[in-house]
């Protein structure tokens, strides 16, 4: 028997639900999908984080090529379909693509909905619908600015938000007096509004735009009370119309959104309709639980067990940006019969409201803390009667009954049909089951299995907690946090900081949510650290923060003197500042004189008092801090090369001095140890180091990744080039790369093992233009980082760190 | 007038202003026979230990001060600023002294 033909107009998530609920029960049909958009399925709801850049397109993909291959789906890319023909039940694409179908679904969604005001066709105004918008956007965050963002609802504030995180100036202009009027109460849209306008998002509510002006693109937005804002971006984020043109041309009922009845089939009895396009009992859907509703629905009628009828429920609502927590279900307005009870913590700056009628729960609206929305919406979808603990209820689940107040016990309460997670519409019972049955024990796994969180992922703390209850120890833990401080490990914290734009160490704290008030002694070098390399020149160092090695610019000794290291370039050293060292040694009574494995001269036993005057007369002599004791730039060694070396291929001695010259004063997440050797027989020894040169006749290797600690382990090849060039801009990219990706302390080899030998040579070998610009990034960085620690602190920087603050006693103060 | 007193008084000495010693740091006060670290926290409280670690007398005057406690730049023992016990599994405990904030001006006692 042949295959039944099924052709799907749209390529969204409501159709790719519906084909992933098909291919479960049935493979009777031969599925060709139309998309007008050039890509595969993607999780539109996840649109805000990747303007925010906390995911990347990437980590939104639902259905990657593989999954249309492996089902034999035929996908046009690119192919807006423009005519159905349901004579000879046929459909035609504008670039001409006919397709013959016995089965039709139209997933045309929606278009948003653009004020039709004067400029609203100039370059640099966009909606926020789909990648190309967040693209767009992207681009106009690039070159800095004001954005506004025309809308106060759920898309417009994540726009808002996202604009924000990206480094523009953000207005929202909202109609309505209050945000989110259609979801949130005024006491929760004030706290929302008051937390964005925290953030720097200028917020206007009673605003109605009259123009948006500009020559060549947007230059300014003209409001109806003659306000002019500058802006060099606007985002209309104003609702949506469900896209119906290619239905409405074909003749089908349309009403608002495609009409169809409650097994989604249209006026057309082998024509079905699914997602925001679609319009059952009168009803238009922009929410994804309702759309994944119909998904399965349709599924159900296409593969013939017919089994489920398209219900209206209520969705609840959550705001996915980062640190704002809001969740409102249901009716909250004031209307006959309504009785409110509320609970406020101004500190805390929550809210929370259950709107009851008849004793029973038929709204709420929760702002701060929304651990409880999910009890509440159960309690709304039940109906149940809620008199007996009307006492206790707005303070939650886990007040009810007296019992200890447990976050585990919040899950363990819940009825088995209790809904989890709200955009896949998984309950309890779903996931408890798979857990069991599949032996799942990560998230990921959960995720995989039921598609519980795996959507906007708010709901993944509910997750967490059901699989904590199922499996006890068994549950794999998530990567621990930096410190006992957080939960976030390195890389959650570095990523964040970019993404959010965070700028200081107590900005971090808050928004990253540490637990203690200012950090420990682990944490707090490492955030230093990342702020130093993610915002050069902004981001004043935070002595406070630093180890004390760092702070004093030598290195702590185990009976509290110091060892000072004068920095040699090179390895390269004077009689004139042999001389000198040799004076300081004198002067200062200084106990030991060492020759360092880095080739350099190292002073041990130096009282903390007297750090200002050895640094004071080696400034005289004309050296510099060797930064011994920093995690950042520490040598270079070399061999003496063509110089004097019979063997010598390359000027090793030249190089290594122009590259130390180049990289000093750099911070790292760890010590940074370099070598150049003038020949393969390595007498500099670059096989072992952090990043190594091997100079040959053609040129010079670069290899990096070497350990002679704890660990020993031979360097890597990173590539070959051919001038002393191209060996410091591709040592500066390395370097910086390092520098921008590298968790605090940990060294360049474990970093390359972490993140990929291949994938770096990709990174900052073979693309060019990727050297260039990480080599562009280092060298800025370092405009700011190439000052003499000492003579800052010779000349008075920081002197408190140096002398006592009172000497008490008269004969030792005659001493000192 | 309460300084006044004070500054007469032999077991209250005064020792500087807490704007000598930046936030979430500290600064040595030294007499014949040791070296005091005066902690001062970033809500502005002032503390006062003998600059020397229960553990291997590492200075901790040139700790990381957080939450209440300094963090040993030797071998890394979190120190409680308010008595000098050591935190966590550690155990042992540096002299901790009585110090006065009166205005910005620090008042130690050595006597206690």
């Amino acid at each position: 028997m042949t295959k039944q033909r099924l052709v799907i107009i749209g390529n969204g998530m409501a159709p790719g639900r519906m084909l992933e609920h098909l291919f479960e029960t049935s493979t009777d049909y031969d599925v060709t999908i139309f998309n007008a958009e050039p890509r595969v399925n993607y999780d539109r709801i996840m649109l805000s984080p990747v303007l925010s850049g906390e995911k990347t397109y990437e980590d939104i993909i639902i259905h990657g090529d593989a999954w249309y291959e492996d089902h034999g789906i035929t996908l046009h890319r690119g192919e807006k379909v423009t005519h159905i023909d349901r004579e000879a039940k046929t459909v035609t694409s504008e670039g001409g693509i006919t397709a013959p179908y016995d089965k039709l679904v139209i997933a045309t969604g929606s278009n948003p909905f653009i004020i039709p005001c004067p400029g609203h066709d100039l370059p640099g105004v966009l909606a926020y619908r789909d990648l190309n918008d967040v693209d767009g956007m992207l681009a106009a965050a690039e070159k800095g600015g004001r954005a506004v963002v025309i809308g106060g609802g759920l898309l417009g504030l994540e726009a808002a938000a996202g604009l924000k995180m990206r480094g523009m100036d953000v207005t929202v202009l909202h109609l309505m007096p209050t945000l989110m009027e259609r979801q949130l109460d005024p006491a929760a849209g004030y706290l929302l509004q008051k937390e964005l306008e925290a953030r720097g998002i200028d917020i206007r509510c009673g605003a109605n735009t009259k123009a948006i002006h500009g020559k060549d693109a947007v230059e300014a937005i003209e409001l109806d009370d003659g306000t002019m804002i500058d802006a060099t971006l606007v985002v209309m984020a104003v609702g949506i119309r469900p896209n119906v043109a290619v239905a409405q041309e074909a003749g089908l009922t349309v009403n608002r959104g495609i009409v169809a009845d409650a097994s989604l089939r249209t006026s057309d009895p082998d024509i079905f309709t699914v997602g925001e396009c679609a319009e059952v009992d009168g009803r238009v859907y922009g929410l994804v639980a309702p759309l994944y509703q119909m998904a399965r629905v349709a599924a159900s009628h296409l593969c013939g067990t017919c089994d489920k009828e398209f219900m209206h429920s209520e969705t609840p609502t959550k705001l996915k940006v980062t640190g704002v927590n809001l969740y409102s279900v249901g009716e909250f307005g004031d209307g006959p019969g309504m009785e409110d009870v509320v609970l406020r913590d101004a500190a805390k700056g929550t809210y929370r409201r259950v709107i009851l009628r008849d004793n029973k729960v038929i709204g709420a609206v929760l702002y701060g803390d929304t651990a409880d929305g999910a009890w509440y919406n159960e309690m709304l979808k039940s109906g149940q009667d809620v008199s007996e603990m009307r006492e206790t209820l707005i303070f939650g689940q886990n007040y009810q009954g007296g019992g200890a107040v447990n976050p585990l016990a919040a899950v363990a309460n819940l009825a088995d049909d209790a809904e989890i997670c709200g955009c896949n519409g998984i309950c309890k019972g779903d996931i408890v089951n798979a857990i069991t049955a599949k032996g799942l024990t990560s998230l990921g796994d959960v995720r995989a299995h039921t598609k519980a969180s795996a959507s906007c992922g708010t709901c993944t703390g509910l997750v967490e907690n059901l699989m904590a209850l199922t499996l006890g120890d068994a549950m794999s833990k998530a990567p621990e946090g930096m410190c006992g401080c957080t939960t976030l490990g390195h890389g959650d914290v570095r990523r964040l900081i970019k993404a959010k734009g965070l700028k200081s160490i107590p900005a971090i704290m808050q928004e990253l949510e540490w637990t203690t008030a200012e950090g420990c002694a682990k944490c707090r070098p490492a955030l230093n650290y990342y702020l130093v390399a993610d915002w050069p020149g902004e981001y004043k160092d935070d002595q406070q923060s630093r180890f004390i090695n760092e702070r004093v610019h030598a290195n702590i000794q185990k009976d509290g003197t110091y060892s000072v290291v004068p920095r040699m370039f090179g390895g390269m050293t004077t009689p004139d500042e042999l001389r000198a060292i040799a004076d300081v040694a004198d002067k200062y009574d200084i106990p030991s004189v060492k020759v360092t494995g880095g080739q350099r001269i190292d002073l041990l036993g130096v009282k903390k008092e007297d750090l200002i005057p050895v640094w004071a007369d080696l400034n005289k002599a004309g050296m510099i801090s060797g930064a011994a004791y920093s995690k950042g730039l520490r040598t270079v060694k070399t061999c003496v090369g063509t110089d004097w070396c019979r063997f010598g291929t390359q000027d090793s001695t030249g190089l290594g001095i122009k590259l130390e010259k180049y990289l000093w004063g750099s911070w790292a997440p760890a010590k940074l140890k370099l070598a150049v050797t003038g020949c393969p027989r390595n007498c500099a020894e670059a096989t072992c180091k952090d990043i190594g040169v091997i100079c040959v006749d053609s040129g010079y290797e670069i290899v990096y990744g070497g350990a002679a600690g704890l660990h020993i382990q031979g360097t890597t090849m990173l590539g070959k080039v051919a001038t002393e060039e191209e060996v410091i801009e591709t040592i500066g990219a390395l370097t910086q790369y390092y520098r921008e990706t590298g968790f605090y302390l940990e060294r360049i080899y474990k970093w390359a093992d972490r993140i990929g030998y291949d994938h770096i040579r990709d990174v900052i070998f073979d693309d060019l233009d990727a050297r260039k610009a990480f080599a562009d990034r280092f060298a800025y960085s370092q405009t700011f980082a190439q000052i003499d620690p000492w003579a800052e602190r010779v000349a008075g920087a920081e002197s408190h760190e140096f002398k006592p603050m009172a000497v008490l006693d008269a004969a030792l103060e005659a001493a000192e | 007038m309460n300084v006044a007193l004070a500054e007469t008084d032999l077991t209250w000495r005064h020792v500087g202003t807490i704007d000598d010693i930046p936030r979430q740091g500290a600064r040595c006060v030294k007499n014949a026979e040791m070296t005091i670290a005066v902690f001062r926290t970033s809500d502005d409280r002032v503390f006062a230990l003998e600059d020397k670690c229960p553990h291997k007398a590492g200075p901790l005057s040139n700790g990381i001060v957080h939450g209440g406690c300094v963090t040993c730049p030797l071998h890394n023992w979190v120190i409680s600023l308010e008595d000098g016990t050591a935190q966590g599994a550690d155990e042992g405990a540096t002299a901790s002294f009585p110090v006065r904030l009166e205005g910005r001006d620090i008042y130690l006692n050595l006597s206690a």
